[in-house]
């Protein structure tokens, strides 16, 4: 059976579409940091949907160890391993982000150089491959840079551009490259931070990236009606946006 | 990762009280923990899917974790039937994905919409309660996170006290993070039920007493509305799990079908998105209904009924709590006990029908031995549910009913209780101190408590 490598996949989002790939018949490596609720949650797919589920520790934001973990991981899924999709993320506090630049740092470091860095890899195994599919987790948030976070708004904007160059490489040696923005979803992120509108279940999120990823897409909003909001949003004047509280 | 709360104004199922919560929602079993010490909420309890009818998974102004998502399944044994999952997982999960491969829940509530971890808060019982009890019965062992963080197995062998004043002890002991079930084969999603149209209550008594045991299941939907010489006129469904053999040809389709699902969908059909007015359900709109239930429903042996239908009838429809409007409703559960129950049950249902509080779902079954667990429901003898709107002079009302299930020996099913009063509850459950002292030790500094709790007292 066809293999999907998951970075990320403990929570929200990520655990969605683990469980979204599962219910298609997928076996799973599921990647990250928190190795012991990994393994709870390959136990708790493999019941469900009767595929095989392993668990392996990487570690994003350990750049000495990156590429090797995540050779291990290549190494596991093998010859039926058919994509690579990178949930990791780190909304962080962007308000102690301004008083302390090693928060400010990890942000940077997560959502762009760590995410890039994991890229890069994935990209080398599977142009080598020449089949295969690569779905990154990007951000409406990274469509232009807000006061309220735009740490994370940055790193997601450059993150979306590297994808960009990503999907240029990989064209012609026959891998899709995937870039998913969602907007407001119901995970960790969102929780607490009072009402918002126009919150996503995790599952539906899942459901249309998976589709995004069968049907080969480029570039996704998820919800898809976040491609209109992100249009306004982008057509502002910055002599206008400066003036915004957002 | 420190644990975020969010405010949010919360009910329970009869939305009868709103209250103002702050809310930890955990993504991962190591967050409970973080969450219990991190000092931001005066006190915690867990709320699961929020089926409890009054304030057991409300905590006013305090901390409320709500472990929806932790809802893994650990581990299955296919030979035994026992099942390890988290207590976030839903009745409904287990039996979409375990009916399939022949498996079902021990014991049913009338919902499905029900947490593992609230189920043993609960204690919770179904229509097998006369044979098979409770759910604590199937539940192998659990683990405990205590009000001081510390991580304990119970099971009946080990632990055994914190076991017994976990199980049904409204969630005050702690968080139970997952459980080990043992599940009950069925090899299909069928019951085979017999309908019996009894005239009044010592028909439907007499009829229950004399053959509830060849049923696993039996339940009697009751016209609460009824009264004088057809008091307590009802509806008997008593039925058993439908071997696969005897399926009838034009369902062997469907049953092949299922054994190479995975999964057979659980959700909702319908979804009431508006409150109907306060007053939709009145006394005669339910009177009326009641008499259309009645008389459709006819003595039938042997049909073969779909276990959705048998047991959760009401999960067809989402939100159906709102049918009772902004006002909400009360549900008002007792269990009496055999000796004085025939007495009891006659009075407390002409009383009903006498104050013109009919119920538009009530329900009468007999229960079975009751269990070990210090708080447990349960009394073997009778137990009779009704759903009541909310309105002007409700609480005196059920005050009297308490008082008159108090004199018949019987008590209140705290999962569903909104009114009950401290002194109340504590005759009505004579093993409240040793559920107490066992708390005290597990919770030194009182960092659990809930709406409950405070308004009956139930830890010092």
């Amino acid at each position: 059976m066809p293999t999907v490598l998951i970075l990320g996949a403990n929570a929200g989002i990520g655990r969605a579409l683990a469980t979204e790939f599962a219910s298609h018949r997928y076996d799973l490596i599921l990647a990250g940091r928190d190795h012991e609720e990994l393994v709870i949650l390959a136990a708790d797919l493999g019941l469900r949907y009767k595929v095989s589920v392993r668990a392996m520790p990487v570690d994003l934001g350990n750049f000495e160890s990156l590429e090797a973990a995540l050779k291990e991981c290549f190494k596991a899924g093998g010859d039926s391993l058919e994509g690579f999709v990178l949930c990791a993320g780190h909304m962080g506090n962007p308000g102690a982000a301004k008083k302390d630049l090693r928060e400010a740092r990890r942000i940077l470091e997560i959502n762009f150089t760590g995410s890039a860095l994991a890229l890069e890899v994935a990209a080398n195994h599977f142009e080598q491959k020449g089949r295969g599919f690569i779905c990154a987790l990007s951000s409406v948030a990274g469509d232009r840079g807000r006061q309220s976070n735009y740490l994370y708004g940055a790193a997601k904007g450059g993150l979306t551009t590297y994808l960009q160059g990503l999907r240029n490489r990989l064209y012609h040696p026959g891998v899709n490259v995937i870039t998913v923005k969602p907007g407001f979803v119901d995970t960790r992120m969102v929780f607490g931070k009072g009402k918002l509108p126009l919150v996503a279940s995790p599952d539906k999120a899942a459901r249309d990236i998976y589709r995004a990823v069968t049907k080969q897409r480029d570039v996704v909003y998820v919800p898809w009606f976040w491609r209109f909001i992100m249009f306004i949003i982008r057509a502002i004047p910055e002599s206008i946006f400066k003036r915004l509280r957002m | 990762m420190n644990p975020s709360f969010s405010t949010q104004s919360l009910f329970g199922w009869g939305r009868y009280r709103l209250e103002s919560c702050h809310v930890c929602r955990p993504e991962k079993r190591s967050e409970v923990a973080l969450a219990l010490a991190s000092g931001l909420q005066s006190s915690y309890i867990a709320r699961g899917l929020g089926r409890s009818y009054g304030d057991a998974s409300l905590n006013e102004n305090g901390g409320v974790i709500w472990p929806v998502r932790l809802n893994r399944f650990i581990s299955f044994d296919t030979s035994t039937g026992e099942l390890e999952c988290e207590c976030g997982t839903s009745l409904a999960e287990i039996i979409q994905y375990f009916l399939p491969r022949g498996w079902f829940l021990p014991v049913s509530p009338g919902t499905k919409f029900v947490t593992v971890g609230g189920a043993i808060a609960a204690d919770i019982h179904g229509k097998n309660h006369h044979r098979d009890g409770t759910f604590s019965n199937f539940v192998l062992s659990l683990e405990l996170l205590t009000p001081v963080g510390e991580l304990l197995r119970c099971a009946p062998t080990s632990n055994s006290e914190i076991f017994w004043a976990t199980v049904g002890g409204m969630g005050l002991t702690g968080v139970i993070l997952s459980a080990r079930l043992r599940l009950r084969r069925a090899d299909s999603p069928y019951v085979f039920v017999d309908y019996y149209k009894a005239a009044n209550l010592e028909d439907a008594l007499m009829n229950m007493e004399a053959s509830d045991e060849r049923y696993d299941y039996s339940v009697a939907w009751i016209d609460a509305f009824a009264a004088g010489k057809i008091l307590g006129r009802s509806i008997l469904m008593r039925g058993n799990h439908a071997p696969a053999a005897e399926l009838p040809a034009r369902l062997w389709d469907l049953q092949s079908k299922l054994a190479n699902n995975d999964a057979i969908s659980t959700r909702p059909k319908w979804n009431l998105i508006a409150d109907l007015p306060s007053g939709a359900l009145n006394p005669l709109t339910v009177r009326a209904f009641n008499a259309a239930y009645f008389a459709l429903h006819r003595t039938i042996a042997h049909q073969l009924v779909n276990f959705e239908k048998f047991f959760y009838p009401l999960d067809a429809i989402n939100n159906w709590n709102r049918m009772y409007g902004k006002r909400g409703f009360v549900q008002y559960q007792i269990a009496l006990p055999q000796a004085s129950g025939r007495e009891g049950l006659r009075a407390v249902l002409d009383r009903l029908a006498r104050s013109g509080r009919g119920s538009f779902l009530a329900v009468l079954k007999r229960f079975g031995e009751s269990g070990p667990g210090l708080l447990s429901f349960p009394l073997r003898g009778y137990t009779l549910a009704l759903d009541i709107p909310a309105g002007r002079g409700l609480a005196p009302f059920l005050h009297e009913l308490d008082r008159m299930t108090l004199d018949y020996g019987g008590r209140v099913y705290l999962a569903k209780d909104a009114i009950l009063r401290p002194e109340d509850f504590a005759a009505m459950y004579p093993r409240l101190d040793d559920f107490r002292s066992i708390q005290l030790k597990l919770d030194p500094k009182r960092l659990f408590s809930s709406s409950l709790a405070r308004r009956l007292k139930i830890v010092g």
